[in-house]
């Protein structure tokens, strides 16, 4: 996601076998921690994370056991072994929400209630948060970090000189604009990547669309895709699609959000990572590029998190839930999260620690005043792997075919087997 | 590249036959070189044959999740995959990647043979030239390419395009592996390039096996320099063509690396390798996954078997 895809297949076969060979070894004071932030503000915040636990318990070691590449995918596939073979670190890394849904019904996490009781975690995140990541009221994860998924980063002078002068606030308003830098500008409309990114822009815009209350209906299993309303949304979706740079499939996310700093296009929607990215490229917020909610998403965060588990097992549980409670503190939570580019996820941290990046600033503000929450589909939230693929799989045959009734019978069915 | 050489049983010493003489058992004559070459018999029995039958196991239950049991489904999961719309678009991208990578690399390997055969100037330095992209891996090229075929429009060109609009032959700029139909005609472009040095070294030996007498009888007898290539020397680089076809097309089914570093997961260019990666390591589908390797193995050993049996009924006939 925050990667590039194409290091998955190389170090995926190395990744497999490492995890036949190496086993934690358990016993002892230390604490096993298996993520997948090995580079960039992701393992500046983990060192973060890690210097703070290692001063708080100086009796006990923090093993990081961080796997790199494919935003994840080499881990998990080295983490699934080692919990068939019972050998799990203490605690490991995963989105918050369906996506640890394998994990659970696999009986490999320990539910968290009572640390959440402890720790009056509770009250520290946001009702409709903890509701979200619950499995049958239970509680499996501590989330540290919330991103946001439906960010709509746009060039002001592309607008200006197309004649737009306002942010788009509706899908309606968006297609005009979109018609208006086609027409009066020699810039992209609407910038996007590879496939992925597509699914990442259909999950904005069918919020945009439907609203919290339909989106979110779309995800219990079994839903109803069939209804016009959902074909609506689609074509919203096409008619956005239509405004889309030719060459995306062979661009990722950053050269998509790159051309909207840059002025060669007008609109990018991708999760609020791209401003981490815009600071590494030395753009200036409000003038390179600037923000706004995903059209007909305002007042609505849809959200994704990492978060924290403690798995059956664990061998230093003790070690584990001190670092969950760390995870899960407000001092450990504004340590990561600055360093991350991400921000809190509980609703009482201290604005301060943000006021370098105007992005993330602005962000904390919007999520301590008590937005409606929505989960981010693509970003594991909502759906579990099988169900993420299968629409996937319905937007890359889209792609292909341009056909908008498969589209949504393939969305449709996908729902219907779960 | 395959498993099939295997070490030969090594002929019994002179050593274990004389201690046999003194009557430590007939045993003695067979038993060192079952035990030399038993290491690797375990080791092939269990990788290879071992995981083929748990693969193709896996591939006949209805094991959908890890943490599931599995009992014996048949042949479902191998039928259910031509019911969807993935997978035949699958089969059929590594079909025209197949068609074009084996048949380009084929024709370009050999006309690079035969430059070099009539004695181009040179010689040493252009083979070592067109061998050297042998040396780089699929992943290497592939990223180099996905630079190369970016399929942007004149106005944004970079990369061949940029370098087509640059030489005013705007006519060329297209939409390489991105576009609908032939994509995966492009997509074979960097596999030719890194294979079709490998091809040209076969050939270029395979020329070179043909015995100069062959060719001078036959200018003799009045054929002209084409009817000594065409009636002479062809004929007798069936087995190398046929060497050649088996390497590039197990490669070619198999492809993986190249897909990944040049498109990454989408499926504009997906292949059965890349969906069975999909299936098992972010599906967690371990019967599907099995399912889809199943008929990868298939469609290799319909490559690959014939040549072995073709091998060994040309060494037994060979008196070897």
């Amino acid at each position: 996601m925050r990667r590039r895809w194409t290091r998955a297949s190389a170090a995926a076969l190395g990744a497999v076998l490492a995890a036949s060979g190496c086993g934690g070894g358990g016993g002892g004071n230390q604490v096993e921690v298996f993520s997948w932030w090995t580079g960039g503000g992701e393992e500046a915040g983990l060192n973060a994370l890690i210097d703070r636990f290692e001063q708080d318990n100086p009796g006990t070691e923090f093993v990081n056991a961080a796997v790199a590449g494919g935003s994840g995918t080499n881990a998990q596939a080295v983490l699934e072994g080692r919990l068939q073979s019972q050998d799990p670190p203490d605690s490991f890394q995963g989105h918050a929400g369906a996506e640890l849904l394998d994990y659970i019904e696999a009986g490999y996490l320990q539910p968290l209630d009572d640390l959440y009781d402890e720790q009056g975690l509770r009250e520290a995140l946001p009702e409709q948060l903890v509701e979200q990541i619950s499995h049958d009221g239970s509680v499996y994860s501590v989330p540290v970090n919330i991103h946001r998924s439906n960010v709509m980063w746009f060039n002001p002078s592309v607008l200006e000189e197309a004649g737009v002068e306002e942010p788009p606030r509706t899908l309606d308003e968006l297609i005009g604009a979109l018609d208006a830098v086609e027409e009066k500008t020699d810039a992209i409309p609407m910038a996007v990547g590879a496939q992925w990114t597509v699914d990442h822009l259909l999950e904005s815009v069918l919020l945009g669309s439907l609203g919290p209350e339909g989106y979110n209906a779309l995800w219990e299993p079994g839903a109803d895709w069939d209804t016009p309303e959902v074909a609506a949304a689609l074509a919203d979706f096409e008619a956005v699609m239509e405004h889309t740079q030719e060459e995306s499939a062979a661009e990722d996310w950053q050269e998509a959000a790159q051309r909207v700093a840059e002025g060669e296009a007008a609109f990018n929607i991708m999760g609020d990572w791209a401003a981490g990215y815009f600071d590494e490229l030395g753009k200036t917020a409000g003038e390179d590029y600037d923000w706004a909610p995903s059209p007909g998403t305002e007042g609505t965060y849809m959200w994704l998190s990492d978060s924290f588990t403690l798995p059956v097992g664990a061998p230093n549980e003790e070690a584990a839930r001190t670092w969950l409670e760390l995870v899960g503190s407000k001092g450990g939570q504004d340590a990561f999260n600055p360093l991350k580019g991400s921000i809190p996820a509980r609703s009482d941290a201290d604005p301060q620690a943000y006021a370098d990046s105007p992005y993330l600033s602005a962000a904390l503000e919007e999520w301590q005043s008590g937005p409606e929450l929505a989960g981010s589909f693509w970003h594991g939230v909502t759906v579990d792997n099988r169900w993420k693929n299968d629409i996937d799989t319905a937007v890359g045959l889209y792609l292909q075919d341009g056909d908008l009734d498969g589209l949504q019978a393939a969305l449709h069915q996908a729902a219907q087997a779960e | 590249m395959s498993a099939a050489g295997g070490a030969a049983p090594a002929a019994p010493s002179p050593a274990p036959r004389r201690r046999a003489r003194r009557g430590a058992g007939r045993a003695a004559s067979w038993l060192p070189g079952l035990l030399l070459v038993s290491p690797s018999i375990v080791l092939i029995a269990v990788f290879v044959y071992g995981m083929i039958g748990w693969n193709t196991a896996l591939a006949l239950s209805d094991k959908h999740a890890p943490i599931e049991e599995g009992s014996f489904a048949g042949l479902e999961n191998l039928a259910a995959l031509w019911q969807e719309a993935r997978w035949p678009a699958a089969v059929a991208n590594a079909a025209v990647f197949t068609v074009f990578f084996v048949g380009g690399a084929l024709l370009l390997g050999w006309l690079l043979g035969l430059l070099l055969e009539k004695g181009i100037a040179g010689e040493p330095v252009l083979r070592t030239l067109f061998l050297a992209p042998m040396a780089v891996s699929f992943i290497a090229t592939g990223v180099v390419w996905r630079w190369l075929m970016n399929p942007a429009p004149a106005e944004r060109a970079t990369g061949l395009n940029a370098l087509f609009v640059h030489l005013n032959l705007d006519f060329l700029v297209n939409d390489w592996w991105t576009a609908p139909d032939l994509g995966m005609a492009a997509m074979a472009l960097p596999a030719v390039w890194q294979l079709s040095g490998y091809i040209m070294a076969l050939f270029l030996a395979g020329f070179r096996g043909v015995p100069e007498e062959l060719r001078e009888a036959a200018r003799v007898d009045g054929c002209s320099e084409w009817q000594v290539y065409r009636h002479v020397v062809m004929p007798q680089l069936r087995p190398v063509t046929l060497t050649a076809v088996i390497i590039l097309g197990h490669m070619s089914l198999k492809v993986f690396d190249l897909i990944i570093a040049v498109a990454g997961k989408q499926i504009a260019a997906d292949v059965p390798a890349v969906y069975m990666w999909t299936m098992v390591f972010e599906v967690r589908d371990p019967a599907k996954g099995a399912a889809i390797a199943t008929y990868l193995l298939l469609a290799v050993a319909v490559f690959v078997v014939p040549y072995l049996v073709w091998t060994v009924r040309k060494e037994r006939s060979e008196g070897r």
